[in-house]
């Protein structure tokens, strides 16, 4: 005589399965789409706050500013889709609504990560006033002296970006030399310790003016008062 | 609520904090302590963000208990915990974005953190909802506490602050390693043996009634 075989565990139905599946992800989506919602504007708000913050670190005299983009067929506002080839810059001005200066984004390799920055630009001293962190991942300590370390941010106080006679490209390159060894004012004198960042910073300005200011300076006074 | 059922609720809240600390004994959800801890903000944003998924999901995962079928319940808890991560990665990029940049990858990466799915597992999913939130309750507090315990050493060693005030002034020559991942090994492992040698005296205590060294 056989023993009866233990009964067998009923296999769950496809359609319950499916039916819990679908209950859950439709709960979750409707979850995530409100999350997203009720912050969008929030979010929005902080991301212009900060960029508006740093742009103002970095031209100091500035009280307002506008975005622009600078073209191959020359500047104009930023409105929409930026066109291909376009390189984003801010325009800031005083409380009169004279232009202060120009801040616009770089972004160099740097020890961890892409160092990304932002550049104040004074079209009277044709030279860098002054930089932000945009991000940074690099070492805490070491790599991210390069917002306090107050020898280093000297060098930004009036960093040359001159134009060659042609007006195709600057004049020297900018570009972080080994701690000490600074001659010259398109120079940066890199942090002892932190040269590959220091170098990030050097390159990130440099590849971004290289672009940028060929375009920008001819049309310099289309900037001149603030666009209404 | 009866006196029995309300004792065993304040139990379960005591359990994450103290006898199951998912930081000093359990040992689980490394992967953030060791790496946001740069910092006592880092450590209570993280802290706090991991609590709200934590007590959501479990909250949710209890309230659905009964209906999911148990073959596709590790891919429902999954969505449910990954659907609370998206919601807190929103809100923490509406409310400071120097929080969010510092946090950085490991927001997302709550999703994988296995104390969540760990408590939904083991106790949300056959608890009912008030009990399973309580205790993923105490599980959070303990772990803000194991995250702050190695961000505020961290800090004040690495930099010199707590919280982001200057401890010791100009002078203060910071101990940068601490700040860097080795310090995150090294502080846990320190707190890991305090805890270790609390528990060792504490069973010397328990063998040799008395106050007599068990040896």
């Amino acid at each position: 005589m056989s023993t009866p075989a233990a009964p067998q565990p009923q296999a769950t139905p496809a359609t319950s399965l499916l039916k819990t599946l679908g209950l859950v992800s439709t709960v979750c989506g409707l979850i995530i789409v409100g999350a997203y919602q009720g912050t969008y504007d929030a979010a929005a708000a902080n991301r212009r706050l900060a960029l508006e913050r740093t742009v103002f670190k970095v031209v100091p005299a500035a009280k307002s500013m506008a975005e622009w983009q600078a073209t191959p067929q020359g500047i104009r506002p930023a409105a929409g889709e930026p066109a291909a080839g376009a390189v984003k810059f801010y325009a800031a001005y005083d409380a009169q609504g004279v232009l202060a200066g120009i801040a616009a984004e770089g972004a160099a390799k740097g020890y961890a990560d892409t160092v990304r920055i932002l550049y104040g630009y004074s079209p009277a001293c044709q030279c860098i006033t002054g930089f932000g962190l945009v991000s940074s991942k690099e070492t805490p300590g070491i790599g991210d002296k390069i917002v306090t370390d107050r020898e280093f941010l000297a060098n930004f106080e009036a960093l040359d970006v001159k134009l060659n006679a042609e007006l195709s490209a600057l004049a020297n390159e900018v570009k972080a030399v080994k701690h000490g060894s600074k001659a010259n004012p398109w120079q940066i004198d890199a942090i002892a310790g932190a040269t590959v960042t220091s170098r990030a910073v050097g390159k990130a300005i440099n590849d971004s003016a290289q672009l940028l200011l060929p375009k920008l300076v001819p049309e310099l006074e289309k900037l001149g008062k603030k666009p209404s | 609520m009866s006196d029995l059922a309300q004792a065993r609720t304040f139990d379960e809240f005591l359990e994450g904090i103290w006898r199951q600390n998912p930081v000093f004994v359990m040992v689980l959800g490394m992967c953030p302590t060791l790496a946001v801890t740069v910092s006592a903000v880092n450590a209570l944003s993280m802290g706090l963000a991991t609590a709200f998924v934590l007590v959501c999901s479990c909250g949710l995962v209890s309230l659905i208990r009964n209906i999911v079928p148990k073959e596709v319940r590790i891919a429902t808890y999954i969505v449910i915990i990954a659907t609370f991560v998206t919601v807190v990665d929103y809100v923490i990029q509406a409310v400071s974005l120097a929080v969010y940049e510092a946090l950085g990858a490991f927001i997302q990466l709550i999703v994988v953190n296995c104390i969540i799915l760990g408590r939904a597992e083991a106790h949300a999913s056959k608890h009912p909802p008030l009990t399973a939130m309580v205790n993923a309750l105490g599980m959070s507090i303990g772990f803000v506490i194991g995250l702050l315990a190695l961000g505020t050493v961290r800090e004040i060693l690495g930099a010199g602050t707590l919280f982001g005030f200057s401890l010791f002034g100009a002078n203060f020559q910071p101990w940068v390693v601490m700040v860097l991942p080795p310090g995150g090994f090294i502080v846990l492992g320190a707190w890991l043996l305090l805890f270790a040698a609390l528990k060792r005296r504490k069973e010397a205590r328990l063998v040799a009634p008395g106050g007599g060294h068990g040896a």
